[in-house]
């Protein structure tokens, strides 16, 4: 078993990043989507961890943090734009009647 | 096995620090990291495990107990010396029931929703400090926030058992309780900050040595504030727990049995065994946090600590220090069982109110007062100088000149205040509770066998009642 | 068999962990692509989180470990089972992609991987001991750092990041309000005025 460098955790985070993409492009469910938007932003915080674990660390007094603060704000904008995003789609269920996105095309044409 | 799964988190870059004390009392100074892992492992198997399990099926014939007293009936007394037994053969009536899956419920999430209730209480049980060597991971640097995080994913597993049992009556219990265990998380983490703030740290052990000089210096009386915010979190961790007044989960009378109405057997038992564990977490943080971990009120254990460590250091018998961490232990469970004890008492008492009062008394009542709190904790900090360090390390907890000569008179005095008042109200409490105790328990044998219980009342019953 | 049991490092032990809680998230993503089940994906999303959560801890990042489980397992999550119960007629999805969607989806997302892990195995990286090796490094990061650095360095994203919480809370409440088409159109019926019928008839 080899140790366990920053590539480990770069593949990991693309393959959570693989995922949720391929959620949003398959799933017609809007709050499927959100879920893959979710795996998205927690593909991109375990990239922003990882760096910060395997850079420079800084000195005891001036820890280097940028990478864990980073992500703090990422899951922070994360849970309010699942928020908003939630309140979006129950007033979309109130209209329709349907949480499909498909059914959502009264602009187009 | 997902209590497993939870057990390994804390140990990960850790395992690159040096071993703790227990680890090298039982293996010496140099060990390989297998019999580390095998430790972590057995420890947990057998000693957490069977502590926790203990602990619920005392918790429930406690419970039983209790109520039966309080509504002046005897409770279980038939199964074993006053019916101590009695969880052992619920507990083997509930596995010889028949394993029921509702017709169309969800079966992988209807199977999966008991763990995911009972491994979060589990996990959180893991880290509470028993002894300042009897911790299963000291150097857990968020301690507390850990425990509060953990018991926010029991959220997960009662919504799940609701919504794969197929039941109107249990989606309306499972939702019920998303909607008051996630709103009343916000004064709960805002009364711990206020704690954490008077202490300076998240860790549990490095919380238990700075309360370690004596009952002034418990952080329940550090600042007025903090006194309230005790009280705050008991609320607030009531509703947590789906405990009475905030039972609206599983509200026996009005929702058949809430989110556990299609579970029988041995997942029933997973639920009953989740709540009590959670029901002493939450206690196990408020000792913890507040009342002074695994200390004495008199500081004697934070007094001989230091040396028991020092000698075992030095290459001596690590039996002072275990006995140390023994007594410790006992401290922490009497002070959790008496947080127990106050809920299960609050839960027999006072009615239900509907879920509109419950989110009332959080949204409008608790967050106010909790949002004041932390100002308050915060001003404080800043203008009333206050001792640093540990107590019988760096000073000397009951020596007035100590105090005075780094300049924390007011912190002393107003700590010494809060003492008096705390002790005065737990005194009058229990000194009220036992005589009513007491004064009826002479009436109940007559009360129970009397031919004439309603015309007639016993002629010395309207003297014995207040 | 006992000498190779005890010759297991340290190392060896952190790699058992990463293959664990990163064979946890990932595995659980993969099934949340795959499942048909709204509520079973959701579940899959809780194990995905736990799993991100014990990698923060295996990269010192314990503070953001237990936020991570606070706030997304405890508080998003939850949030959307509530949109899922408040918005499913059923628990099987009846919405099934086209097979062209998928198979363009997956061609899309498998280049997408391949070009990811390649672009991050051709790099070198410093391994940790060499991080661990440079000067005045540090094993951990106690938490009270990251309370400075965010109240010092960090202060202007922070006192931000509040606002933007305070208007999101206020926007959610008023978008959430459920207000029906049909009760707007007919409240314009009876009481509408001799302007609006005009402006009607000349749109």
């Amino acid at each position: 078993m080899a140790n366990i460098g920053l590539q480990h955790y770069l593949v990991l985070g693309a393959l959570l990043f693989v995922c949720g993409l391929l959620t949003i492009l398959l799933k017609r469910n809007a709050i499927g989507i959100l879920m893959g938007v979710e795996l998205i932003l927690n593909a991109a915080n375990v990239n922003l961890v990882a760096f910060n674990h395997f850079s420079w660390r800084g000195t005891p007094d001036a820890p280097a943090l940028a990478g864990q603060v980073f992500a703090i704000f990422v899951i922070v904008l994360a849970a309010a734009e699942a928020a908003v995003a939630l309140a979006i789609f129950l007033n979309f269920y109130n209209n329709f009647s349907t949480i499909d996105v498909e059914r959502a095309q009264n602009l187009k044409g | 096995m997902s209590g497993l799964l939870y057990m390994l988190l804390p140990m990960s870059p850790l395992a690159q620090a040096s071993p703790t004390v227990m680890e090298r009392v039982l293996f010496g100074d140099a060990a390989s990291p297998f019999q580390y892992l095998l430790y972590s492992v057995a420890i947990i198997a057998m000693v957490f495990l069977p502590l926790a399990m203990l602990i619920a099926m005392f918790s429930i014939w406690w419970e039983r107990k209790v109520a039966g007293h309080i509504q002046s009936r005897l409770g279980p007394n038939r199964v074993g010396p006053i019916g101590l037994l009695q969880s052992l053969a619920d507990g083997i009536k509930l596995i010889l029931k028949e394993d029921l899956v509702p017709k169309d419920a969800d079966n992988l999430l209807f199977r999966l929703a008991p763990y995911l209730a009972f491994a979060p209480a589990f996990a959180a049980f893991v880290a509470l400090p028993f002894g300042p060597n009897f911790t299963y991971e000291p150097r857990l640097n968020v301690g507390v926030f850990w425990v509060l995080a953990i018991l926010s994913v029991e959220v997960m597993g009662v919504i799940l058992a609701g919504w794969a049992s197929n039941n109107k009556w249990s989606v309306y219990g499972a939702m019920r309780e998303a909607c008051q265990m996630v709103s009343y998380e916000i004064p709960l983490g805002i009364s711990i900050i206020v704690g954490i703030m008077a202490a300076g740290t998240l860790n549990m052990v490095a919380l238990g040595h700075l309360q370690g000089g004596g009952i002034h210096t418990w952080l329940i009386y550090r600042n007025p504030f903090t006194l309230i915010a005790f009280f705050v979190f008991f609320i607030a961790s009531l509703a947590s727990n789906k405990r009475a007044p905030f039972d609206l989960p599983e509200s026996e009378s009005e929702l058949v049995a809430g989110f556990h109405t299609e579970y029988s057997g041995l997942r029933f038992s997973f639920f009953f065994f989740a709540e009590y564990a959670a029901m002493f977490v939450v206690g196990g943080i408020q000792a913890a946090l507040f009342l002074g971990g695994w200390n004495d009120p008199f500081g004697a254990i934070g007094y001989l600590y230091p040396e028991a460590l020092r000698d075992f250091e030095a290459g001596g018998s690590p039996l002072p220090l275990i006995g140390l961490n023994i007594l410790g232990a006992g401290m922490f469970v009497i002070k959790c069982m008496g947080i127990v004890f106050l809920q299960m008492w609050i839960r027999w008492t006072l009615p239900r109110p509907r879920i509109d009062q419950v989110l009332y008394a959080c949204v409008k009542v608790l967050l106010p007062i909790a949002c004041v709190l932390l100002l308050g904790a915060a001003l404080w900090q800043l203008l009333v100088p206050e001792m640093a360090g540990v107590p019988w390390v760096k000073y000397h907890p009951w020596n007035w000149n100590d105090w005075k000569e780094q300049g924390a008179r007011g912190a002393f005095v107003t700590q010494i205040i809060l003492t008096i008042v705390g002790v005065s109200l737990f005194g009058a409490t229990s000194m009220w509770a036992a005589y009513n105790l007491f004064s009826s328990r002479r009436n109940l044998k007559q009360r129970l066998t009397d031919p004439d219980p309603i015309d007639k009342a016993p002629a010395n019953l309207a003297a014995a009642s207040h | 068999m006992t000498t190779s049991v005890l010759a297991i490092s340290e190392a060896d032990v952190a790699g058992w962990l990463f293959y664990l809680f990163g064979g946890i998230a990932g595995l659980s993503a993969v099934l949340l692509v795959l499942s048909r089940n709204i509520v079973r994906m959701a579940v899959c999303l809780l194990f995905t989180l736990a799993g991100v959560a014990g990698l923060y801890f295996l990269l010192s990042a314990e503070f953001l470990a237990a936020v991570q489980l606070v706030v997304y397992a405890g508080g998003t999550l939850i949030l959307i089972i509530f949109g899922v119960m408040l918005t499913s007629k059923s628990p099987f999805s009846r919405f099934e992609p086209s097979a062209v969607e998928v198979v363009l989806a997956i061609t899309l997302g498998g280049i997408l991987l391949v070009a990811l892990v390649l672009a991050v195995t051709s790099q070198r990286f410093p391994t940790a001991a060499e991080v661990a090796a440079l000067p005045a490094s540090e094993r951990g990061y106690p938490v009270d750092r990251l309370g400075q650095a965010l109240l010092g360095d960090y202060l202007l994203p922070f006192e931000i990041a509040s606002v933007l919480l305070l208007v999101v809370m206020i926007g959610a409440a008023y978008l959430a309000k459920a207000r029906r088409r049909e009760s707007t159109r007919s409240a314009n019926g009876p009481a509408e005025s001799a302007a609006s019928r005009q402006a009607r008839a000349w749109s």
